[in-house]
């Protein structure tokens, strides 16, 4: 008998393999740490706030930082209204867009197509605030806004939400804006959801006689039905953190009103815009808080949008 | 009053229609978007842009400060993400398949990858702005590369597990230690879809804006030390775009330009890119 290999250089590639696992893994575990010091971080800079208002920080409409007083309720509704006008929108735009997309499209045209709504999603939200802001606004104040006010403003039931002066900016333009942002997001995970349908249960339906409409309302949509909320979330997830576009429309108005045509403000566009001036450390840590309800709520969005993907394409899988 | 056929025909045709219509209404943004974006970006694109500093309200000038910082700061940002992105990755797709930190990272990372990037700002700033007391290039890179992490771990999991399992057997047959087999077979013949990752990742910082309102801020002036606040393009144009000068303004619309058409170039690279390799299946 004679070695192939030296016992020694055998030991030295076995301790290669383990020093390189333990890299990686540290890597990974890194990524841990990372959100571990960011939550950690976050909620240290906002205890003097936490400490100064209490729970009380999230139902006061109070933000006065001459006084220092300072509560979280118009931007955290401000954020949660857009995002749902944003909802509103986007989610019916969205399944047209993935019906057409994958029943209707002839297929040279589906990879173009697919390619130029992923585009919308990668034009910087910067892009969207400048052309919401002298573009959109403009336009929307000129001629939406009046109709919106002189035919909705009266109605008992929404009238409230509807009148105001046309102004261009305020929630309800901001909420048009997170739409055609999101949009990419949630018709790119309803197209990649529904082409995981088993093809022989659409030509089943087909073969009974279904129409296209049927098959995809009776038999697509009730198969992929945790996908596409989780694609939901995960558009929601996305609305709810979006900075520069809401930033330039929403019109930065630390007060409530019942009217979506009124200037509001968000989490994001709160600290976009105030925390550079923020002086005092009442003021900042305020601010710091806001960002850390903010990420909690991202947080619960997102977790439970990668919760129900996760249920789908396990189901896939088996 | 239709038959029960006449009916289900009606309402596939007009569900149907709608459904163009969707398609139509996406396009239309884009499109109305970029023709925006043209039609006011387009004349301030001059070679001043790319040879003059940003000016003072009323002055002449371009944005070649706010163009290099906003380079040098997505470079380091790449330069510290990828090797974290990668490794943490290559964890997932090749050890990753026991023990609780392989699916701990997996949702973290997924987590991290939509977080509102506006908070990793306040983040940096607490943690490194706070403590050497200034705004700093530095710093906005560090916020730029916690964004490109997440991005290069998706990716690269997602590649490395496109790899045919049969190579890493053939490899391992021939006696070769796993981490040669990683790094000279598997890592390689995922090659180009990280690199797709890469450029996707790079596409996604060169655009962000919130993240470097608190850590890099924001120079009027030539800097090339990375101690320093540093101009960069995003800033600038939220800067220049929300003055009330016209000027300024002007300069805003062609550094939007000039963003939106490097994202959009790099977006597009990286899908042909992967198109021509991406494994056929």
């Amino acid at each position: 008998m004679f070695e192939l290999v030296r016992e020694s250089r055998l030991k030295y590639q076995y301790w290669l393999d383990i020093a390189f696992r333990n890299v990686t893994r540290l890597a990974a575990f890194s990524v841990l740490i990372l959100l571990l010091a960011l939550i950690g971080s976050l909620i240290v800079a906002s205890l003097p706030s936490i400490q100064a208002f209490g729970f009380g920080f999230l139902k006061s409409p109070e933000w006065n930082p001459v006084t220092d007083e300072f509560g979280a309720l118009v931007p955290i509704v401000g954020t949660l209204v857009t995002s749902a006008i944003a909802l509103l929108i986007a989610i019916p735009i969205s399944f047209g867009i993935a019906i057409f997309l994958t029943e209707l499209s002839p297929r040279w045209l589906r990879r173009p197509l697919g390619i130029a709504i992923e585009l919308l999603a990668g034009i910087p939200s910067i892009i969207y605030g400048m052309w919401g802001l002298f573009v959109f606004a403009p336009l929307f104040a000129e001629h939406v806004q009046p109709w919106l006010i002189e035919k909705l403003g009266p109605s008992p039931l929404f009238g409230p939400l509807f009148q105001g002066i046309p102004m261009g900016v305020g929630i309800l333009t901001a909420g048009i804006i997170l739409a055609i942002m999101v949009i990419p997001f949630i018709a790119s995970v309803m197209r990649d959801v529904f082409e995981i349908v088993p093809t022989l249960l659409k030509e089943s339906a087909y073969g009974l006689g279904a129409t296209t409409w049927e098959v995809m309302w009776n038999v697509v949509l009730p198969y992929t039905k945790i996908g596409v909320v989780g694609g939901i979330m995960l558009g929601l997830g996305r609305a709810l953190g979006e900075t520069m576009a809401v930033t330039f429309v929403i019109g930065n108005a630390h007060k409530l009103s019942a009217s979506l045509l009124m200037p509001g403000n968000s989490i994001s566009s709160a600290l976009a815009n105030e925390f550079n001036e923020a002086v005092g450390g009442l003021y900042t840590s305020a601010l710091v808080e806001l960002g850390l309800i903010l990420f909690f709520i991202t947080f619960v969005v997102l977790s439970m949008a990668r919760y129900m993907l996760h249920r789908l394409a396990k189901r896939e899988g088996t | 009053m239709l038959t029960l056929y006449a009916r289900r025909r009606l309402i596939n045709a007009l569900s149907l229609g709608i459904s163009i219509l969707a398609m139509l209404f996406g396009l239309f943004w884009l499109g109305w978007i970029l023709w925006t974006l043209l039609a006011n970006g387009l004349q301030g694109l001059n070679l001043n842009l790319f040879t003059q500093m940003t000016p003072p309200p009323g002055g002449e000038g371009g944005l070649l400060n706010a163009i290099a910082g906003s380079l040098m700061m997505t470079f380091i940002a790449t330069l510290i993400g990828t090797p974290i992105g990668i490794l943490a990755g290559t964890y997932l797709a090749e050890f990753g398949q026991r023990g609780w930190l392989a699916p701990a990272t997996r949702f973290i990372n997924d987590v991290l990858l939509s977080a509102p990037s506006i908070v990793i700002g306040l983040f940096v700033y607490e943690i490194y702005v706070i403590k050497i007391g200034h705004f700093s290039g530095w710093a906005g890179a560090f916020a730029l590369s916690i964004i490109v992490i997440p991005v290069v771990i998706r990716t690269t999991e997602n590649m490395l597990r496109l790899v045919p399992n049969t190579l890493r057997e053939a490899a391992a047959a021939l006696g070769t230690p796993q981490w040669k087999i990683i790094n000279f077979v598997t890592l390689r013949a995922a090659r180009a879809g990280i690199l797709t990752g890469l450029l996707l990742a790079v596409a996604r910082i060169s655009g962000e804006t919130a993240p470097l309102l608190f850590t890099s801020l924001n120079n009027q002036f030539w800097n090339s030390d990375l101690n320093q606040p540093m101009a960069n393009l995003p800033v600038v144009i939220f800067q220049f775009a929300m003055s009330p000068y016209a000027d300024w303004q002007s300069l805003a619309w062609a550094g939007a330009l000039l963003i939106t058409a490097s994202v959009l170039t790099l977006n597009i690279l990286a899908r042909v890119l992967f198109r021509q390799t991406a494994p056929s299946h």
